[in-house]
């Protein structure tokens, strides 16, 4: 075998096995399945960015909006808590039966404290949740969503996340009702709320 | 993408010899804005249309504004299950008579290393750089946290 053969069967174990370790990796993560809707539950235990512990139970009796997200996003977490607050400014006095959660998935980086600067700016009424990181991986095991840190050199503390980036509706039961997917605008959320508010008496 | 991207800009800088405008004189920035920011800890955004007037395409090479040490352009795209991811754009090509809109949720600039807050009401000066070197400057109004768009 000459030295460049060594070489380049040297890269391809290399690479095999940065394969291996991405698999393994993967396979722990939880499972990415918004199809198998029924099986969508909101079971956590998080703190709120008022110092608070809570628990799904804690808000039965209202229609939740439940999204993901990290303070450090620039994109698409500001636009989706911005599209929140809109329908909350939308509905009303029908936004009393709403509350909108934004759970952060970077349990590293966002504190309590951190989402308490953050999250209100938006809206007063979004409460934001944080969490260990064994918090945050049963949360997301019972929402099935994915969340992963991503490296990245650019970035603050190098890495950004990748996460579910749609909005999930539960009822006053807590029961799972529906995604509202990525970009859908503020209006539509607002009309498909106040429908199922006035439907449910 | 990149290597492609690479093709492209090669074969634009052979094709275009005689160069007929440069970028920065047949590229208009339309509706420019960026949301407030809370100090200066997290990543900016600034959002924009960047539409190339001229014959020829022309490549964004790189960005710089003294409210960010670093600036750039991401895209953000989310798969078929929802996850949402960001991933860093060396550079941008905009075909002749083409626009490319840089929105919520999809491409956008990511200002890195704020040096001041991004105060609502204040503006700042971005420069786009072109390929051929030339820059493209525009006066960035900063709109509210909760800005949904350039006219919020």
């Amino acid at each position: 075998m000459t030295r460049l053969q060594k070489g380049l069967w040297a890269a391809v174990a290399v690479a095999a096995l940065g394969a291996g370790g991405l698999a393994v990796t993967v396979s722990r993560a939880p499972e990415v399945a918004t199809s198998g809707a029924s099986s969508v539950a909101a079971e956590f235990e998080l703190t709120g960015h008022d110092g608070v512990v809570r628990t799904e139970e804690d808000f039965r009796g209202k229609w939740t909006l439940v999204f993901f997200g990290f303070t450090n996003c620039p994109d698409i977490c500001p636009t989706t808590l911005a599209e929140i607050a809109q329908v909350m400014d939308d509905l009303g006095p029908q936004a009393g039966a709403v509350q909108p959660l934004f759970i952060s998935v970077d349990s590293d980086r966002d504190t309590p404290m951190e989402l308490a600067e953050y999250v209100p700016q938006f809206h007063p009424s979004i409460l934001g949740l944080a969490g260990t990181p064994e918090q945050i991986e049963a949360a997301a095991a019972s929402f099935k969503i994915f969340y992963e840190r991503v490296p990245e050199e650019a970035a603050p503390d190098g890495y950004t996340m990748g996460h579910a980036s749609q909005v999930f509706l539960f009822d006053p039961d807590g029961g799972f009702v529906r995604l509202y997917g990525n970009g859908t605008p503020a209006p539509e959320i607002t009309a498909d709320l106040r429908a199922r508010i006035d439907a449910h008496g | 993408m990149r290597p492609l991207g690479i093709a492209t800009l090669a074969l634009t800088l052979l094709i275009a010899a005689p160069p007929v405008l440069a970028g920065g004189e047949q590229v208009v920035v339309e509706d420019p804005w960026s949301r407030a920011s809370i100090g200066t800890s997290r990543p900016g955004v600034a959002y924009m249309t960047l539409r190339n007037t001229g014959a020829e395409p022309v490549v964004v090479t790189g960005l710089r504004t003294d409210l960010a040490m670093t600036p750039m352009i991401h895209a953000t795209t989310t798969d078929a299950q929802g996850v949402t991811r960001m991933s860093h754009m060396e550079e941008m090509e905009i075909a002749a008579g083409e626009a490319v809109a840089l929105e919520p949720g999809g491409m956008h600039i990511m200002l890195m290393d704020l040096q001041r807050p991004m105060v609502e009401g204040e503006s700042y000066t971005l420069s786009v750089i072109f390929a051929d070197g030339t820059e493209a400057s525009v006066e960035v109004p900063i709109l509210g946290i909760a800005a949904r768009g350039p006219s919020d």
